[in-house]
């Protein structure tokens, strides 16, 4: 292994990282296959694809959290073996993770130099040291904060900032943002552009992923597109927007979301009435906005209804409301001309609704049961006589399912927490396959999942339609809500914004609903809660 | 202890660390691999080596008897375990359902099958009423079952008056042996182990205990009715503890308010060292009986190898964290 600053003067165009053919995988999925990656000094390289392409795992082997089964990395031409972060470390390897590594209790300072405090002549904490080394770090960041502010105290676009700071003070020459401006506000995504530039012109080889596909134009110089697992082009961060898209997808969009729609509209099942739900708390007269209100729309027959809007607009906090799982304060809902109880998830059900959540982890699977648990679990009571579980017609039904969705297992008994993303957001949906749902609710269906399972869930979606069945679909990517509604229901802070027929609905009518907002948080960047491609 | 070790799990499965050793020596790859029955061989090889009384058949019968109370109370317990649940009152309430059953026989009259009745009964409510406060008034398990030991002994004392009663000669038969040498509290445990091994792996409650267990919201979310699924789990452990205290105090004839004093412990002990989490979502009737066991032949045999009583608690504990560490130590390797 070999240091970084050994040899090399800081000159801007030298070889930082080189990844040759580097290839990984996890049981049931080749994550990564022959994937090339070079990264030079003063350069910001975009790491581009899809959900599920690769780049996670990628970034996780220059950071040590996995290892290349088959490749090659070498820094200044010298292979590497990257075992762990402290290997990174010394590497001079930082990367900047979705979700931080901060301790929210410590200050600003003593997160920058956790681990490697400075000391006294006693051992103890050297906090003046500290905090002036951070003072200058903050400074080069542009961060406008005391050393001695909590992190807690401070909002996410900072805490990113202190990350960079942390990523300095360890003398990173690479240094890998993933998505750094998912959860930024326009203003916030300039200043963070300043600090990256200045990285870059100091010499800094820059990894940055991200999916606004506006931001590459502004901030990147290369470009290396994943797609399935392969790295399918390197080109320069000038190349137009439609060929960046036809790179990342293998395809045109226009084949990716292969909607067929249906003739004429079918009879109402779904009915919601002025629904509406309070703030906790505001019925006690504070000026608190409801979580939605007087939310009136139907889904019929056979149509797919796209519910879009940014993300905080109550659109999850809707269809938990409708599908029984959280209260509502006023309103009704009726399936079929019948008013549906309230809070009442298994008199949703028998009424012939189901919802896939968005959380597939944490709400949909149980994760260390086996496949066919998981599968069966929404027709446990059907599959009940006299108390006794019909074991043998619960494994048929869910191999039937399984192979009808193409779920990739090693078999029943597998656990849900081994299938990759795709495979488990089959199993959630697959799961209300095997009860009589006429209105499949899906919440965020396609994130987290490859490409190619995302095609499939299509294709069950049209499935579903074709049989006379509905779908309501929530989604924050646009191109999937214009690509396979029939309608598009938006909402913005609480309320319905407005209802586009799929002939009118475009990006910008999309936006211009979404973020026409009774009042505050125009300012907000709407960008920032959509995947624009 | 065994909620420290279980914590080591998630944090082992977020690592997801590539290669882990290779195969260790065969030994320990022989019980890494056969998890807690493996153990129980060969703990029992272990004792049969040190003394020769071990194997005796008797000796064997007397281990089943030993293990029988143990694992009648732990069979409730798997239940709520599997759900993600605990509880502590089992104990109190297998004394209280005894207490129950020589009251209503002996100071009431009552016919005994009556009396019988009426105590698994009291044993049911208890439990259901353990199961409201947890499914219906959110109080975490532990607290709400901590609460009935202390009702459930409390009652048993008021109802006594602080003395044993008589146990009904025709309940004590269930302490007796059948022709002789078959002792019948072997045949209850093995009775109740099968009702446990069918509920869990055959019943509508049974497949519910294994999806909240694993995930309470996801279960909720596929319309699985949580709230009154936990009543019933709750009321199966103490419906199995009434069953183990009347085994018990029909070994003894007669019933004893401070009877099964502490035993819920070593009822979640021999869960746990069957393989069940206490994080919810996994566990067998046969892993506990198999835990039963393993505490009873360790009790056993370190009575023939005449260690003293102090020492066993010893080994008693040093068995147990053993035990959970092992099968940890196996499931990561499962992995």
């Amino acid at each position: 292994m070999s240091g970084v600053d050994d040899d090399v003067p800081g000159g801007s165009d030298r070889e930082l990282l080189r990844m040759e053919g580097v290839t990984k995988s996890f049981p049931g999925v080749r994550a990564l296959d022959g994937v090339d990656l070079t990264l030079r000094g003063g350069e910001v390289h975009v790491l581009l694809g899809e959900n599920g392409a690769g780049k996670s795992t990628l970034i996780k082997m220059l950071s040590g959290v996995h290892r290349p089964d088959e490749g090659r990395i070498t820094a200044h031409g010298q292979e590497v073996h990257i075992r762990s972060a402290q290997d990174a470390e010394r590497l001079g390897i930082a990367t900047i993770h979705q979700e931080f590594t901060l301790v929210p209790g410590l200050t600003v300072a003593e997160n920058i130099f956790l681990g490697r405090q400075p000391r006294t002549a006693l051992g103890l904490v050297d906090r003046k040291t500290m905090r002036a080394g951070a003072a200058e770090l903050l400074h080069r960041v542009r961060l406008d904060v005391p050393p001695g502010t909590p992190v807690a105290e401070l909002g996410i676009a900072r805490r990113q900032m202190v990350e960079i700071a942390k990523a300095l003070s360890l003398n990173a020459r690479v240094l890998i943002m993933d998505e750094p401006t998912a959860v930024l506000t326009s203003g916030e995504v300039e200043t963070l552009f300043g600090v990256v530039r200045e990285l870059r012109d100091a010499g800094v080889g820059i990894i940055f992923i991200t999916h606004h596909l506006e931001e590459i134009g502004a901030l990147g110089d290369r470009v290396t597109v994943l797609r399935d697992g392969r790295s399918v082009a390197e080109v320069p961060a000038a190349t137009g927007e439609n060929e960046l898209i036809r790179l990342m997808v293998g395809r045109d969009i226009a084949e990716q979301y292969p909607r067929r729609r249906p003739d004429g509209p079918g009879a109402p099942l779904l009915k919601v009435r002025s629904l509406t739900r309070y703030a906790t708390g505001a019925r006690r007269g504070t000026a608190a906005a409801p979580v939605f209100e007087g939310i009136d729309f139907e889904v019929r027959a056979g149509e797919v209804v796209g519910l879009a809007g940014l993300v905080g607009a109550g659109r999850t906090e809707l269809v938990r409301a409708v599908f029984g799982v959280d209260r509502y304060d006023a309103g009704t809902v009726e399936i079929d001309g019948r008013t549906l109880a309230r809070g009442d998830v298994r008199a949703a059900m028998r009424a012939g609704l189901g919802l896939v959540p968005e959380d597939r982890k944490g709400q949909g699977l149980v994760l260390d049961a086996s496949l066919q648990d998981n599968l069966t679990l929404a027709r446990l009571d059907r599959d009940t006589r006299r108390g006794f579980v019909d074991r043998g017609g619960q494994r048929r039904a869910a191999a039937a399912v399984a192979e009808r969705l193409k779920v990739r297992m090693s078999g029943l008994a597998q656990h849900a927490r081994t299938l990759s993303g795709g495979n488990q957001q089959k199993v959630v949906i697959g799961k209300w396959l095997l009860t009589d749902t006429r209105l499949l609710i899906l919440d965020e269906p396609t994130r987290g999942v490859d490409v190619g399972a995302k095609v499939e869930i299509y294709r069950l979606i049209n499935e579903l339609t074709a049989a006379g069945r509905a779908v309501l679909m929530i989604s924050s990517d646009l191109p999937e809500v214009l690509g396979m509604s029939d309608r598009v229901l938006v909402m913005a802070q609480g309320r319905l914004a407005g209802e586009l027929p799929a002939g009118e609905a475009t990006q910008d009518a999309v936006m211009e609903l979404a973020v026409r907002a009774p009042g505050r948080n125009t300012n907000e960047s709407a960008g920032e809660s959509f995947d624009v491609r | 202890m065994s909620a420290e070790l279980k914590k080591a799990v998630p944090a082992e499965a977020a690592g997801r660390a590539p290669d882990r050793g290779g195969p260790g020596p065969w030994f320990s790859r022989a019980v890494l691999r056969n998890g807690p029955l493996g153990g129980l061989i060969a703990l029992a090889a272990v004792m049969a080596v040190l003394s020769r009384d071990f194997l005796n058949g008797q000796n064997l019968l007397n281990v089943g008897v030993q293990a029988s109370v143990t694992a009648i109370l732990a069979f409730g317990v798997t239940f709520v375990i599997v759900s993600a649940g605990i509880d502590l009152s089992v104990g109190s309430v297998a004394g209280l359902s005894a207490i129950v059953v020589a009251w209503a026989a002996t100071d009431r009259g009552l016919p005994v099958w009556t009396a019988v009745l009426l105590g698994l009964a009291v044993g049911a409510a208890a439990g259901l009423a353990s199961g409201a406060l947890v499914a219906h008034g959110r109080l975490p398990a532990f607290i709400a079952t901590l609460a009935m030991l202390s009702v459930g002994r409390g009652l048993a004392l008021v109802l006594s008056g602080g003395s044993p009663i008589a146990f009904p000669a025709s309940v004590s038969a269930l302490g007796d042996t059948l022709g002789g040498w078959l002792p019948v509290p072997v045949l209850v445990m093995i009775a109740m182990g099968l009702i446990a091994a069918l509920i869990l792996a055959r019943t509508y409650t049974g497949r519910a205990m294994f999806a909240i267990g694993g995930n309470e919201e996801a279960a909720r979310l596929s319309g699985i009715d949580v709230k009154r699924r936990k009543l019933v789990i709750y009321a199966l452990s103490g419906l199995f503890a009434a069953v183990a205290g009347i085994v018990l105090a029909a070994r003894l004839t007669s019933a004893q308010p401070q009877a099964a004093m502490g035993y819920e412990l070593d009822a979640i002990a021999a869960v746990v060292i069957g393989g069940a989490s206490l994080s919810g979502g996994s566990g067998k009737a046969s892993g506990t009986l198999i835990g039963a066991l393993i505490l009873a032949v360790l009790r056993n045999g370190l009575n023939l190898l005449s260690v003293s009583a102090f020492w066993q608690q010893v080994a008693t504990g040093l068995v147990i964290a053993l035990a959970v560490l092992l099968d940890t130590l196996r499931r990561r390797s499962a992995r």
